[in-house]
């Protein structure tokens, strides 16, 4: 299968804190991805570094075949990476219309010029648009609530609005950060099965970033995991449960043998 | 009272509406005019018209930093240095001993797109800066366009300032009517004023309200929201941020052709910082990012400082009590932040706030679509 992304021996240094060491990783097309790892792993640098946010020490990120290490968040948008924020960063005091429609930016072409002369052709991509961004909110679930402002939604339905808005940058790629923090049991299940339509409905790659165990070995096709800015292991979500590197470092040692001894 | 004008308003076809608004303004210096005479025989001299001019081009610059700040919150503590800039251009580009004498029509868009170009030579560098950063840096550039007009002797006359200043002239219709040329002298008239910067407040409205609802609108108000994430939308924010600061400078550098020709003379001293912190606390009262707001408290504050603050407490107090004004801003200010910090008129929020019910069934809504994709 065609990966969207190739990461080659991968660093990031701190001074001397070294937080991803030489990393390989690759995201195959239309595929569900978890990091996973105890705090402090590296997860959330491998994650930036990925994001062209930090640039690599040694190693190289490239997206599509074009290298993106240091480019400036709204262009990596624009070559079809999108991302949701581990505490939601919404456009508050706009509608909810209004938030997928800024999602949207980079794809309109009216300027200034003509958004203030308004000829029809601008007329026809403003209504065009609202369409496409009202289908966007009615895929997540929030049909109908077009003209809410976004301060006012439940936690749930801001993380909705959140993947909603994203997905209007139509991005090659989307990075999830812990995307059900703070969710209840039944707001993660419904999480849980908006992510996969994702996948399977509109052929969307995703990268998640999520501490829930029980969300990653559901949804995964591939799990990652770090520790101490190293890969330990990465496969099927069965793989990585068996695997007796991952339970040590999430578990520690002793807990490790209390396991083997119970078997 | 209100309701029924409002509902018989929006019951008004198009036409009508910009007829009798038509009608209203055209009437009004006449209006103004009774009243005047009026104050006169009471052994008052206002200049009331004068007044409305004045607080009309309050008008037109409080909309220009009302996109700045309003709609893209970037706090501008030295937009006065663009209505200096729209001046003073208009006035070396028709002071008699330069020898150029641009025509009045020519000169308005050349000086606005002056004063634009400075707000992207100005912008560029600093707009990467955030909050009390960019404050400061436009508090200081502020304080410089005066002191260079002060200092630029050859060509804007220093602290004396430019005086005569060229005036609207109508050569064509002159010849058209066989009148002598100059023969509608205008230029001095305030009632001609009056419709001239009528007509600049509507132009400045329009694209303002256009550009409320728009493409560069909605990307204005993502970055007044969170910046990181408009960012990570796709939304440029240094290009974005520039175009409300380039637009708001032209707003400005027609408002400052209008004023200067209108006085037919300009110093620095008009164009001091305390006229950026008038704006300011102008938008501020008014309701940041409100457009009809910031249009109707824009007036109110201005004839306000224009007839109450310069004309009658001055007869009331000693000599002298002028910078008393400026305490009362102060204390203004501090009140409405304290009170009413959303402002006398606020941004009519668009959209509505999700009731409990509402937000219940969109949960249990959102679950039945999730679970049904499964």
């Amino acid at each position: 299968m065609e990966n969207v992304l190739e990461a080659k021996g991968v660093s990031k240094a701190f001074g001397g804190l070294i937080a991803v060491n030489t990393l390989d990783y690759s995201l195959a097309k239309q595929s569900i991805n978890s990091i996973i790892g105890p705090n402090g792993a590296g997860k959330t640098t491998f994650f930036n570094v990925i994001t062209g946010y930090y640039k690599p020490t040694t190693g190289y990120v490239r997206f599509l075949g074009q290298e993106i290490s240091g480019m400036v968040p709204n262009k990596l948008t624009r070559i079809g990476i999108a991302r949701t924020f581990q505490t939601i960063r919404l456009f508050n005091n706009l509608t909810a219309l209004e938030n997928v429609l800024v999602g949207m930016h980079h794809r309109l072409k009216s300027n200034w010029f003509t958004d203030i002369a308004k000829p029809a052709w601008v007329r026809n991509e403003e209504r065009r648009a609202a369409e496409e961004a009202s289908q966007l909110l009615a895929f997540v679930g929030l049909k109908g609530y077009e003209e809410v402002l976004a301060r006012s939604m439940s936690y749930g339905l801001q993380r909705r609005l959140e993947i909603a808005r994203a997905m209007a940058t139509m991005p090659k790629l989307l990075l999830l950060d812990e995307p059900t923090a703070g969710m209840n049991p039944n707001e993660t299940q419904d999480m849980i099965g908006l992510i996969r339509r994702l996948r399977d409905d509109r052929g969307q790659t995703i990268l998640l970033i999520e501490h829930d165990m029980q969300v990653v070995m559901n949804i995964s096709d591939k799990v990652t995991v770090l520790d101490y800015g190293q890969k330990i292991a990465e496969g099927l979500p069965k793989e990585i449960q068996r695997d007796e590197r991952v339970i040590e470092a999430y578990l520690g040692k002793r807990a490790l043998e209390v396991l083997k001894r119970g078997n | 009272m209100i309701t029924t004008i409002r509902t018989w308003w929006s019951q008004l076809p198009n036409a009508a509406r910009i007829t009798l608004v038509a009608v209203l303004v055209v009437l009004f210096p006449f209006v103004i005019d009774i009243a005047e005479s009026a104050i006169r025989s009471a052994g008052g001299n206002w200049a009331l018209l004068t007044q409305v001019n004045r607080a009309l081009i309050y008008v037109v610059l409080a909309l220009g930093l009302n996109i700045v700040v309003g709609f893209a919150g970037m706090l501008d503590l030295g937009y006065a240095a663009f209505f200096a800039i729209g001046a003073y251009a208009f006035g070396i580009l028709t002071y008699p001993s330069h020898g150029i004498q641009m025509s009045f029509f020519l000169a308005l868009w050349v000086c606005a797109a002056i004063a634009s170009f400075f707000g992207i030579v100005v912008g560029s560098p600093t707009l990467r800066l955030r909050g009390d950063y960019l404050a400061i840096v436009t508090l200081a550039f502020g304080e410089i366009i005066p002191t260079v007009v002060r200092n630029l002797d050859d060509l804007t006359n220093g602290s004396q300032g430019l005086t005569p200043l060229g005036k609207p002239s109508f050569g064509l219709f002159e010849g058209l009517f066989g009148l002598e040329p100059g023969a509608l002298n205008v230029g001095v008239d305030p009632h001609f004023w009056f419709y001239v910067i009528t007509l600049l407040v509507a132009l400045v409205l329009f694209c303002t309200l256009r550009l409320d609802n728009s493409r560069i609108g909605r990307a204005w108000k993502a970055i007044r929201e969170d910046q990181t994430a408009a960012d990570f939308m796709g939304v440029d924010p240094i290009r974005a941020k520039l175009s409300a600061f380039a637009i708001g400078a032209s707003f400005s550098g027609l408002a400052g052709v209008v004023f200067a020709s209108m006085l037919g003379a300009i110093f620095p001293d008009l164009f001091r910082f305390q006229v950026s912190i008038f704006l300011l606390i102008i938008v501020v009262f008014s309701g940041l990012g409100s457009v009809w707001g910031v249009l109707i408290g824009g007036l109110i504050i201005s004839l306000f400082d224009g007839l109450f603050l310069a004309q009658i407490l001055n007869q009331v107090l000693p000599s002298g009590s002028e910078n008393l004004r400026w305490v009362f801003f102060g204390v203004g200010l501090i009140f409405f932040m304290i009170f009413r910090p959303q402002g006398l008129f606020p941004r009519k929020v668009k959209g509505r706030v999700l009731t409990e019910e509402e937000a219940l069934a969109a949960n249990a809504a959102a679950s039945a679509t999730a679970k049904g994709g499964d």
